[in-house]
């Protein structure tokens, strides 16, 4: 069974969806099956936990772990406090972290983000750091403690694909906790590229609940997740300038 | 009887267009007009809303526009305003803006999806755009007209509303529903909170409810219309006996059947009673009469055939509905001579941000969308992003004066058409889940409930849910 662990909890699917941009919860709730997910995070800064009827009631009744986020953070201080109350809040010590530094890229800031996760990891919970595609930080946030690392393949909502193969690569060499692609699928094509690249499972949300048909792109999603660690797995030829011939020329 | 539980822009509709029909009706709210349909900006804009997936939405949201005209010049006239003008109904459209190339394409791909759905949508240049509406930031690079968009102020039409149940003498009851009555499995009334029970259920602290002493219109000093304020003054804080939660705030001037009213009532002295001398008779005072005596009597119970939950946000508090609140945080603008003419919305930072002028120089800047539970909360960083993206569309909006600033809880469904007609429960029907439509649905929402059948009330029929009880 080719299953993704995380701090020793294990997940059949290797797709982890967001759930900002739906336009409805039902839209929502239809795009998650598709997706086949075991693993949604939720943005706690706008959320209620205890509200009924709520995107985490949908989670729940589909039996999806639910990795609360801090988006909408922009310091340290405020990442891990909203850490401390969603772990208070749904009971969990996960957290995806999120602390950005400008509203116009919702790039990471990669020094509020080693700070908070210095001292989350400190505090018991299990981290998993939003960062830039930098394989030295990548490498330091896993020797601070981080449970994964998530690297981004574009800005956030951004749809680009995967901007720098080749410092997720790196990552991905250096790596001993599973990475994470985190932002910046537009498309499968896009999935399917991270996971050839040796990612262990991709995040994604706008794509797919901006999406003109959100449920059909979710099945669009798990397919090309699959297929692309299908193929990490199998091996890719490796590239020619030239022609070979499939046929054997000799007997 | 109808007892319609809710004085929101739902019910009351609904109340009226019932009473109008000539069906005996009830309206039951604490504090009417003063939830989200307080807090709306009153867009009529199906088109401009339009969304992917929402398709059934746009087909509710189009033909309840049709309607809106005629509804609202027979509420003015039932209300004894000059015209439609005195509820600030405007149809000069919307415009949707696009700043940067990104903006741009995504506006381009929505075009064509509009024209798909064969929906009269207008592509103009950002010059073009502004030509239309000089006050927009010169950063605009394009947009998308929909001429057929209107707008009202919705505290207009609460108020007007409350005008023309008063005009018709239908009973407002200023309590809160406790519960619904059921008798095996029929919902067969509603009973009432008894008033000073500070008990926390649902929506019990929203702040026009105390703060505001209950006058819901009068007291926020931003509606042009008096509204019924005799009748709401008298009822705002007098919440020391059952005579006040049956005060009928509507009925300042109405009249009702004298002898039964007053000997019911001897006993427990309401002062809001003084002056009112019975002139009413027939039916209708005999039904008020009827329902008061249930309150009168201690039960604190109002029978009907038929209960409409009206409630919005709060209706999941009374029977099994999938309706949950989402806040909106809205901000009302003032000046002296207004800015735009039209609405106006643009996506800044990917958060839909709209404009509506009004009239009088009142300017909108709407909304936040946050799933926060019964927080009704105005914060910091809520106005913060509302200015910050307005400012963006129009730059002038930061000399203007700040008039107004509240959150509302929009009655949201799972798939975010409402819930209206039979709840499959017998004596409950649902006018509830309008979700960012109350102010626009409302003419369709108040037909259904009088019995339109068809496509329409399909896409809005509880059945979808199987939850609903």
């Amino acid at each position: 069974m080719d299953e993704l662990i995380i701090a020793g909890e294990k997940f059949t699917s290797r797709l982890i969806m967001g759930t900002g941009g739906a336009p409805s919860l039902e839209v929502l709730d239809q795009a998650l099956a598709a997706s086949g997910t075991e693993l949604t995070t939720v943005a706690m800064r706008r959320l209620d936990p205890g509200a009924r009827g709520s995107v985490l009631d949908v989670l729940r009744k589909r039996d999806i772990k639910v990795l609360p986020n801090t988006a909408g953070c922009f310091t340290a201080g405020e990442a891990v406090l909203t850490a401390r109350l969603a772990r208070e809040a749904l009971g969990t010590n996960w957290v995806k972290l999120e602390v950005i530094a400008d509203e116009r890229t919702l790039l990471p800031d990669p020094i509020e983000t080693f700070d908070a996760a210095e001292r989350l990891v400190a505090d018991g919970f299990v981290v998993l750091p939003y960062i830039g595609d930098d394989p030295a930080l990548a490498r330091r946030l896993e020797q601070a403690g981080c449970a994964a690392v998530m690297p981004l393949g574009a800005p956030i909502g951004s749809g680009l694909g995967i901007r720098n193969p080749h410092n997720i690569e790196l990552i991905v060499e250096a790596a001993s906790v599973p990475v994470v692609l985190d932002a910046g699928i537009g498309t499968a094509s896009d999935a399917a590229l991270a996971m050839e690249l040796g990612c262990d499972a991709v995040l994604l949300a706008t794509a797919v609940t901006r999406a003109q048909r959100p449920d059909l792109m979710a099945e669009a999603m798990k397919g090309a997740v699959t297929a692309g660690r299908q193929a990490r797995l199998a091996g890719r030829i490796p590239r020619r300038r030239y022609a070979e011939a499939s046929s054997p020329m000799t007997p | 009887m109808d007892v319609i539980v809710g004085g929101g822009v739902v019910g009351l509709s609904a109340a009226w267009r019932l009473a109008r029909a000539g069906r005996p009706v009830t309206v039951v709210d604490p504090a009417p007009a003063s939830g989200a349909s307080h807090a709306a900006a009153g867009m009529l804009a199906p088109v401009s809303e339009v969304t992917y997936t929402e398709a059934p939405l746009l087909r509710l949201g189009v033909a309840s526009l049709r309607r809106w005209p005629a509804f609202a010049a027979e509420l003015a006239a039932d209300a004894g305003l000059a015209g439609t003008r005195d509820l600030d109904l405007r149809a000069d459209g919307t415009l949707d803006v696009a700043f940067g190339s990104d903006d741009l394409a995504a506006l381009d791909e929505l075009a064509a999806y509009m024209e798909k759905l064969e929906l009269p949508v207008e592509r103009l240049t950002g010059r073009e755009c502004r030509r239309l509406e000089p006050m927009l930031a010169p950063s605009v690079r394009g947009g998308l007209l929909a001429p057929g968009d209107a707008w009202v102020d919705p505290r207009r039409v609460t108020a007007a509303l409350l005008a023309a149940l008063d005009r018709l003498e239908v009973p407002l009851v200023r309590a809160r529903v406790a519960e619904l009555l059921r008798d095996g499995d029929r919902v067969v009334g509603v009973r009432l909170e008894p008033p000073g029970d500070t008990a926390p259920s649902p929506g019990t602290t929203a702040p026009a409810a105390t703060g505001e002493g209950g006058s819901g219109l009068a007291g926020q000093g931003t509606s042009g219309l008096a509204g019924p304020s005799g009748a709401t003054g008298q009822a705002a804080g007098a919440w020391d006996g059952w005579s006040a939660v049956a005060a009928e705030g509507v009925n300042a001037g109405a009249g009702e059947g004298a002898g039964a009213g007053s000997g019911e009532r001897a006993g427990h002295g309401g002062a809001w009673e003084a002056g009112r001398t019975g002139t009413g008779t027939g039916i209708r005072a005999g039904e008020r009469t009827a329902a008061r005596a249930g309150i009168a009597g201690g039960l604190g119970e109002i029978r009907g055939e038929r209960v409409v939950l009206a409630a919005g946000a709060w209706s999941a508090g009374l029977a099994e509905v999938p309706v949950r609140p989402v806040k909106g945080q809205i901000m009302r603008l003032r000046s002296p001579e207004p800015l735009l003419s039209r609405c106006v919305r643009g996506t800044v930072h990917g958060t839909p941000v709209y404009l509506v002028p009004r009239g009088d120089g009142e300017l909108v800047v709407g909304a936040t969308q946050e799933e926060l539970g019964f927080d009704r909360r105005v914060t910091a960083g809520g106005l913060y992003e509302l200015l910050r993206d307005a400012r963006e569309l129009v730059p002038g909006v930061t000399e203007l004066e700040v008039a107004d600033v509240v959150a509302g809880l929009r009655p949201g469904t799972p798939d975010n058409l409402p819930l209206v007609g039979p709840s499959g429960t017998p004596g409950l029907a649902l006018a509830t889940g309008h979700f960012r439509g109350g102010v626009l649905m409302a003419p369709l929402t108040a037909d259904i409930l009088l019995g339109e059948e068809g496509e329409l009330a399909a896409l809005c029929a509880p059945g979808r849910f199987r939850e609903i009880s």
